[in-house]
């Protein structure tokens, strides 16, 4: 059970700037869609918009599909940045989320312990976020989105702050996590490696005003990838080629919006 | 260039060290007692420790400073209590809603920089020469810089926290509670520093226009009288007080703040 999500006429303008223009896309139920864009080209917005965070200048966004009953929170982001309260452990912070539905004690602690046995995070329970790395953080955005048994994952280059290390191994990890779970995810990345590691259906989109340019499928399944394979290789240069142009013009822009 | 490098990256961080404040405190006070035996100082301006304690003494055991004392603390209390909740409660109101952002921080902007000791006066004809008029002052005093600060530790929440409570769809209540409140925190307890200070400092001031208790009455009087080993005596009480509300929100942050580590 999981949904998907249609975006049609999206055109979003902050003031006079005009950051995404004419997108329509469909995002298919079950399985991964990777936006892959230069730095700039709205693709963080475009997610925001997709999971109601913004609200589009016009257009608009329809999900389609049966939601499990134990589905707290169907379209569910996972930040950048972690977005962890600093004054609460890392059981706190994944609590945070069930704490507002009608759970019974027992089934709220057996999904805190579901999912930190999922990330790895079993020993950290009782640990603040200062004190964890920053893959051990993330680990926790991601336990936390997992909680409310998501419909859909929404991710906002979850392991771009991330030392490359440190974020490959996040990368297998959750990999696997979602072969298994199947349920649907939009990631929004500008690592061209990230992309063909896990992306089903690849929409790269053009530099400001951010449009659809083109979009590519890899009808593979994610688990057992490995971003070596001369396919995905050759996908990823592709990918390269075409937005190489951009992200050196993105590079030389002035920014705007603040 | 040939040679050892040179350290060069050292200073721009001092340590602190309680013992040394307590030290220097120490040696000025001995200091001082020290010049008033050796008669540098005169007696009748300026008295020795050893007389201010000892007037302090006297003060304690007959029962009179417990009564100024007593005057005082509950003023203070009452006053920045008010001052405090009515301030919270307009700060949170500025930082949450566009409907008393503006509005509420242009009634701000135009009452802060009035010099509340002007409006003891008034607040007298308002409220009568009793209590009234001396918490008036103090939560008035009170309440502007706590809805400045409020509305701006409201503010400095990170949005992107907020955000996150929105995008699990967090009640708006939840939200305030548990993102917008406690990241209001230190903030807020930063700013009962200056608003406890400033209530004492209006405190002493209101005792002094028309009060026969509280320490500020007890200090007026004692400086009428040319009494000035009790005119000091009340002065360290102040001292005192300033130094334990100090102490008192140092032992809240800790409490409350824990997480910061």
């Amino acid at each position: 059970m999981t949904i998907g999500l249609t975006l049609s006429g999206i055109d979003h303008r902050y003031r006079d700037l005009t950051v995404l223009e004419g997108i329509d896309l469909t995002i298919p139920p079950g399985e991964v869609t990777v936006l892959l864009g230069p730095s700039g080209c709205g693709k963080s917005t475009l997610l925001g918009i997709a999971g109601g965070l913004i609200e589009p200048t016009s257009g608009s966004v329809t999900a389609e599909g049966d939601v499990a009953p134990d589905c707290l929170n169907p379209l569910t982001y996972v930040f950048q940045d972690f977005a962890l309260l600093p004054w609460r452990d890392v059981a706190g912070n994944i609590s945070l989320v069930l704490e507002d539905h009608p759970l019974p004690r027992a089934e709220r602690t057996a999904r805190i312990q579901e999912v930190l046995a999922l990330t790895g995070l079993v020993d950290f329970a009782a640990a603040w976020p200062r004190q964890l790395s920053g893959g051990m953080r993330q680990r926790v955005g991601i336990a936390r989105a997992l909680a409310v048994r998501p419909a859909c994952l929404l991710l906002d280059e979850p392991f771009s702050a991330l030392d490359a290390q440190t974020r490959d191994l996040l990368l297998d990890e959750f990999a696997a996590l979602i072969a298994r779970a199947a349920t649907t995810c939009v990631y929004v990345t500008h690592n061209l490696a990230e992309a063909v590691r896990l992306g089903q259906q690849i929409v790269v989109l053009s530099r400001r005003p951010g449009r659809v340019r083109e979009i590519f499928r890899i009808d593979r399944p994610i688990a057992g990838r490995r971003t070596d394979e001369p396919d995905l290789l050759a996908i990823e240069a592709r990918l390269w080629e075409l937005i190489r142009g951009d992200a050196v013009a993105a590079e030389r822009e002035i920014h705007h919006a603040g | 260039m040939r040679g050892r490098v040179a350290f060069r990256g050292g200073g721009f961080a001092p340590r602190p060290s309680p013992l040394a404040g307590a030290a220097t405190l120490i040696v000025l006070i001995a200091f001082w007692q020290t010049a008033s035996w050796a008669g540098w100082l005169p007696r009748l301006f300026l008295p020795a420790p050893r007389e201010i304690a000892i007037a302090l003494y006297r003060l304690a055991l007959s029962g009179e400073l417990w009564r100024h004392l007593g005057a005082s603390l509950g003023r203070l209390a009452i006053g920045w209590s008010l001052g405090t909740v009515a301030g919270l409660l307009l700060g949170f109101a500025v930082g949450l809603f566009t409907l008393a952002c503006s509005p509420g921080m242009a009634v701000v902007s135009a009452f802060f920089p009035i010099p509340k000791i002007a409006l003891v006066p008034l607040f007298i004809i308002w409220f009568g020469i009793g209590e009234g008029s001396k918490i008036a002052t103090l939560a008035l005093g009170v309440f502007f810089p706590t809805v400045i600060n409020t509305a701006g530790a409201v503010d400095n929440v990170p949005r992107g926290l907020i955000r996150m409570g929105q995008s699990f769809s967090l009640s708006w209540l939840s939200i305030v509670r548990k993102i917008v409140l406690p990241g209001a925190l230190p903030g807020i307890l930063s700013g009962f520093r200056v608003t406890s200070s400033i209530a004492i400092i209006l405190l002493v001031a209101a005792e002094m226009i028309g009060a026969e208790r509280g320490i500020g009455a007890f200090v007026l009087s004692a400086g009428n009288l040319y009494d000035v080993d009790n005119l000091l005596a009340g002065i360290v009480v102040l001292s005192l007080l300033g130094l334990i509300v100090a102490w008192a929100i140092g032992w809240l942050e800790r409490k409350l703040l824990s997480w910061r580590g």
